[in-house]
């Protein structure tokens, strides 16, 4: 009988280098206290957001992912003719036909590689850092990127205070290859699709909506086990944790976070949130950004990741930081 | 099954550790939002942390119509025997 052949993997895959792109435009609290019935108080109190960026008609969401991709190309120099696989976690294409992820290859110079998008809401980067990952560990790929970009200004009503002030835009991505000693741990995830409701587009023509309090209960309650599983799946300790970069959702959800997992007070924790607003697939490769850019995170730091949002869907890893 | 009184201190207790609120400051008639400056996100953290003390289930749904501190109070006497 004839078999089926399979290519053998390295034993691990590891972060090569990092990128974001912030939308030119800076909007703050008193900027949204003109329009609508809010304050500066009240937002930083909620949710902890000084400021966020909104993007302008120029920046696409596949302008926003190459130039995020671009930069971590270049951060892990390397080429984009040497990547074999491109993948696009967006909550917030207009165009789902076609995906973004061959445009964004394409634009950055690839080959004809894979590429292709994924949606798990503000989960979708940690997801597809996990199918790359395992593309890599697998033998199916050699040299990926993986890039998380949402315009939410699109999909959110500007003049709703209770969701206006929250979401906002942006793009992050990693580059990633092939390691001997592994820079990426074990994957953590799952969904909760009975609460399907609770972060949702109810119909096309309507825009985002939140059910604040509920989304605050899962995220605080449910998700510690999460994130100490994935502490657990990669076989260190939270004490070994130099760096917390979870989804950039709430700084209140972080803080909390952070307390339950009994992090040591060494560790960096990632509040990109306050400057960025939350970004949902691209905030968890922006705020690693921000810790790299500002030194605060160093080369080497284990990092412990979580994306969590509209599905409900969770994602959780331990990364080592290139 | 614990006493009226009980149940008053025991909230007390995690309105002070959850929102700051004086114990003092803790009595039945008083508005969670309007007088204790309780937000909506620490009311939730309040409600978790009541169904961990008390062992009573506060669904989202229910959690609106809990608005003073004497609410609440019922709302664990009714539900945790």
């Amino acid at each position: 009988m004839t078999t089926i052949q399979l290519p053998v993997g390295p034993p691990g895959a590891r972060v090569l280098g990092v990128g974001a792109y912030r939308p030119r435009r800076r909007v703050t609290n008193d900027e949204l206290s003109q329009t609508m019935d809010t304050n500066d108080e009240w937002i930083q109190s909620r949710v902890g957001i000084a400021e966020r960026r909104w993007a302008e008609p120029d920046e696409t969401l596949v302008e926003m992912s190459v130039a995020a991709g671009g930069k971590a190309l270049a951060a892990a120099g390397i080429a984009g003719e040497d990547l074999d696989l491109v993948i696009v976690a967006s909550a917030s294409l207009h165009t789902q036909i076609p995906g973004a992820g061959p445009e964004v290859a394409h634009r950055l110079g690839a080959l004809r590689p894979g590429a292709y998008d994924v949606n798990a809401g503000c989960a979708g980067f940690c997801y597809a850092l996990s199918a790359a990952s395992d593309a890599i560990r697998a033998g199916s790929a050699r040299t990926v990127l993986v890039v998380g970009a949402e315009r939410l200004t699109d999909v959110t009503d500007l003049t709703d205070r209770a969701t206006a002030v929250i979401f906002a835009d942006g793009a992050g991505a990693m580059v990633l290859g092939p390691a001997e000693e592994p820079g990426i741990g074990p994957v953590v995830w799952g969904s909760d699709g009975d609460q399907r409701d609770a972060i949702a587009i109810p119909d096309p023509d309507s825009s985002l909506t939140m059910a604040g309090q509920a989304v605050y209960r899962w995220a605080t309650t449910k998700l510690t086990d999460t994130l100490q599983a994935a502490i657990d799946a990669a076989g260190v300790t939270a004490a070994d944790i130099d760096v917390f970069a979870p989804h950039q959702a709430n700084l209140r959800i972080i803080e909390l976070m952070a307390k339950r997992l009994g992090l040591p007070a060494s560790t960096v924790i990632a509040r990109d949130v306050v400057q960025a607003g939350n970004t949902s697939s691209a905030s968890v490769p922006l705020a690693i950004a921000a810790l790299l850019e500002s030194g605060e995170a160093k080369s080497g730091d284990l990092c412990l990741v979580l994306g969590y949002g509209a599905g409900l869907t969770f994602a959780g890893q331990v990364l080592r930081l290139p | 099954m614990s006493s009226t009184a009980e149940i008053q201190s025991g909230l007390a207790e995690i309105l002070e550790e959850v929102a700051g609120v004086a114990p003092a400051d803790a009595t039945p008639e008083k508005s969670f939002t309007e007088d204790l400056d309780v937000d909506s996100l620490s009311m939730v953290e309040i409600a978790t942390a009541v169904e961990d003390k008390f062992g009573v289930a506060i669904p989202d749904d229910e959690l609106g119509g809990i608005k003073t501190v004497g609410d609440a109070i019922s709302f664990i006497e009714k539900n945790n025997g």
